[in-house]
């Protein structure tokens, strides 16, 4: 019997990209840009494997060919896959949950970290070769050991955080939805509202879901009700932050640093970030380690393996 | 009547105040901090009790020498005192002090930080950023190396090395250790002691030194000691630069011994070996493990602590001889 058919929408980590070769009759590309002919390119394809920035809308979904079993997307957020119209063709789709938290957490406290203790601006300062000598006035950060550490939303990557950031002796805080369970608290204090939760953010991490609900959440009330000096980390989502707010509390200094993986509208990236020296600006590498990356394929491969077998995979999105 | 500080280098402005408030002192004008002589010429002329100092004074046997009699007490501001040569101030008479423990969380947290960053390639990415971006990373491309669950070896146990432990236990870190002696089990805490610093080598994915420098860890990293890491591995050191046989690290960071290493001490400074600059593995920073505005402050505190607690004959709270 003939291998089915694997279409590869975008360059994938080496060792995955071997695992499909062996497994399927895969169709790979050398290719990192969103694939623009994906319907004729499908032709026969059995399975699928998309990125962000590949639209799979209703459209194109509706003209994908009939032997199109399942989609697996190489990301935890599916915004670009249109789910419902996937299930009304009968195709299954798949993701990556959860083997993405501690890579994205270890970014976040990174993120924090080198924002706090400006790790960007000596870098090019020692580079450019302007360093002249020590001084106990030069390049003074924040000390982020014994901080007060406010985390927005408490999911699986924001209790990764906290567990990194209590070896740093930082007092957790979490405003979300709803309290969790002890068990996953873990000491960590529960503000159910802005009100009581902001001002206590010395340093402030998002790991909120995107969407309409927390577009600009943090905006220039928010940014105004944390204490002066405060830092801000986003590894999430880009929508979280109205940068035009963020730049101008950087530029006061009610915002002392702020560590970005994540961007409103990225791959562009507001203009007004890349003047300042009090940022570290990463291209949206939260996840970006090669075991997390060989977990995310292996986690893909796996779903379409069960979906093509007739199984139910672990990682289906309902 | 207040005591006389000279107070030879710049501070933060809440350690001037404070120095202002204790003393009857003479401050260093600024933009540099002051040489030997002008530190001599200013103890002199105020009949100076005390002097306060960092690594920027070379307080050699000479320099001591010079120094007019009324002077009982010099401060380093700073945890090192490679710049300040104690024994002749012992023979001297002169009460030497540094500003031990008041740096601990500030360098562990900033020591992390370079291991983290190299580990994760943070500085390279932001260079990527700050020149635009505008192009796609692939799902394969720049991947860093994850930290969480890996072993991590520390070269001194002190309380900073110490400090660095109970961060990397927060990532799920085994830990391994090399010091001169075995610790307490309470201090340990689980991790495991290598008797000598090769045995612990081939166990470090992560290796980040915490050792005082000097002639029996001079060059103590280098291509020999350096071979036995596993492929791969990340380097930290956020102690001392003349720890580091630079020729070999560098080797190693070109040819794939080292994945990367973060540096926040050099075996020159500020006068850094340049081509370190020329590398996108290493993280580069110009010694400021202890520079977060709440340490610098406890800092100079520390060292006019100990010089208000000499000259009120209750003697250093941080001898550096005795």
């Amino acid at each position: 019997m003939p291998q089915p058919i694997l279409l590869v929408t975008r360059r994938l980590p080496a060792a995955i990209e071997a695992r499909a070769a062996r497994d399927y009759n895969a169709h790979l590309t050398a290719s990192d840009t969103p694939m623009k002919d994906v319907v004729t390119q499908a032709a026969g394809a059995e399975a699928m494997i998309c990125c962000p920035g590949d639209m799979f809308d209703a459209e194109l979904i509706a003209a994908l060919p009939a032997t199109v079993k399942v989609i697996a997307t190489f990301s935890v957020g599916y915004d670009h896959v249109d789910v419902a119209a996937a299930r009304a063709r009968g195709i299954a789709v798949v993701n990556t949950p959860d083997v993405l938290s501690i890579a994205t957490a270890e970014c976040a406290m990174l993120l924090i970290l080198a924002a706090a203790r400006r790790a960007g601006e000596g870098e090019r300062m020692i580079r450019a070769g302007g360093w002249h000598g020590w001084a106990p006035t030069q390049l003074m950060g924040t000390l982020v050991s014994g901080r007060r550490l406010g985390i927005f939303g408490l999911g699986r990557i924001g209790r990764e955080l906290a567990r990194m950031a209590r070896g740093f002796g930082m007092e957790i805080h979490y405003h979300d939805v709803a309290r969790l369970p002890a068990e996953l608290e873990n000491g960590a204090v529960f503000h159910p509202t802005d009100g009581t939760f902001l001002p206590v953010c010395e340093v402030l991490s998002l790991h909120a879901p995107g969407g309409a609900g927390t577009r600009h959440w943090l905006n220039p009330a928010r940014i105004a009700a944390m204490p002066r000096g405060a830092v801000v980390a986003n590894a999430a989502r880009g929508t979280l932050v109205d940068d035009t707010a963020l730049i101008a509390a950087l530029k006061s200094g009610q915002i002392a640093a702020a560590g970005l993986d994540v961007y409103d509208g990225e791959p562009r990236v507001n203009p007004g970030y890349l003047g300042l020296e009090n940022v570290v600006l990463l291209p949206h590498l939260g996840s970006a380690t090669t075991e997390t990356r060989d977990a995310m394929g292996h986690m893909v491969m796996d779903g379409i393996d069960a979906v093509l077998a007739g199984r139910t995979p672990a990682n289906l999105v309902r | 009547m207040k005591p006389k500080l000279v107070l030879a280098c710049l501070v933060p402005t809440d350690v001037v105040t404070r120095a202002r408030e204790a003393f009857d002192a003479v401050i260093a004008p600024g933009p540099n901090d002051m040489t030997v002589p002008e530190v001599v010429a200013a103890a002199t002329a105020h009949k100076a009790d005390a002097i306060a100092f960092t690594n920027t004074l070379p307080l050699n046997a000479a320099a001591i020498a010079a120094l007019p009699p009324c002077v009982k007490v010099g401060a380093t501001i700073s945890v090192g005192y490679d710049h300040f040569d104690v024994a002749a101030a012992k023979a001297r008479g002169l009460i030497a002090t540094n500003t031990p423990g008041v740096l601990t969380e500030c360098t562990a947290d900033f020591a992390f930080m370079l291991m983290l960053d190299a580990a994760r390639r943070g500085t390279e990415y932001d260079r990527v950023m700050r020149k635009g971006w505008r192009y796609r990373i692939g799902q394969g491309d720049l991947l860093g190396v994850r930290v969480t669950g890996k072993r991590l070896g520390i070269l001194g146990m002190g309380r900073i090395g110490r400090a660095m432990a109970q961060r990397a236990r927060g990532f799920d870190m085994e830990i391994f250790y090399h010091a001169r002696t075995r610790l307490p089990p309470e201090l340990e805490r689980g991790a495991t002691y290598c008797a000598t610093f090769e045995e612990m080598l081939p166990h470090c994915d992560f290796l980040s030194v915490h050792a005082p420098g000097g002639p029996a860890t001079d060059k103590i990293v280098n291509a020999r000691t350096l071979s036995l890491l596993p492929d791969g591995a990340v380097f930290v050191n956020a102690s001392r630069g003349g720890l580091v046989d630079e020729d070999a690290l560098l080797e190693a960071l070109t040819n794939g011994k080292l994945f990367a290493a973060g540096l926040d001490v050099f075996r020159q400074e500020p006068d850094y070996d340049l081509r370190f600059a020329a590398l996108e593995n290493v993280v580069l920073a110009p010694h400021v493990g202890s520079g977060s505005k709440e340490t610098r402050n406890a800092m100079g505190y520390r060292a006019l602590d100990n010089i208000a607690s000499v000259l009120a004959g209750k003697g250093p709270i941080d001898p550096l001889w005795t």
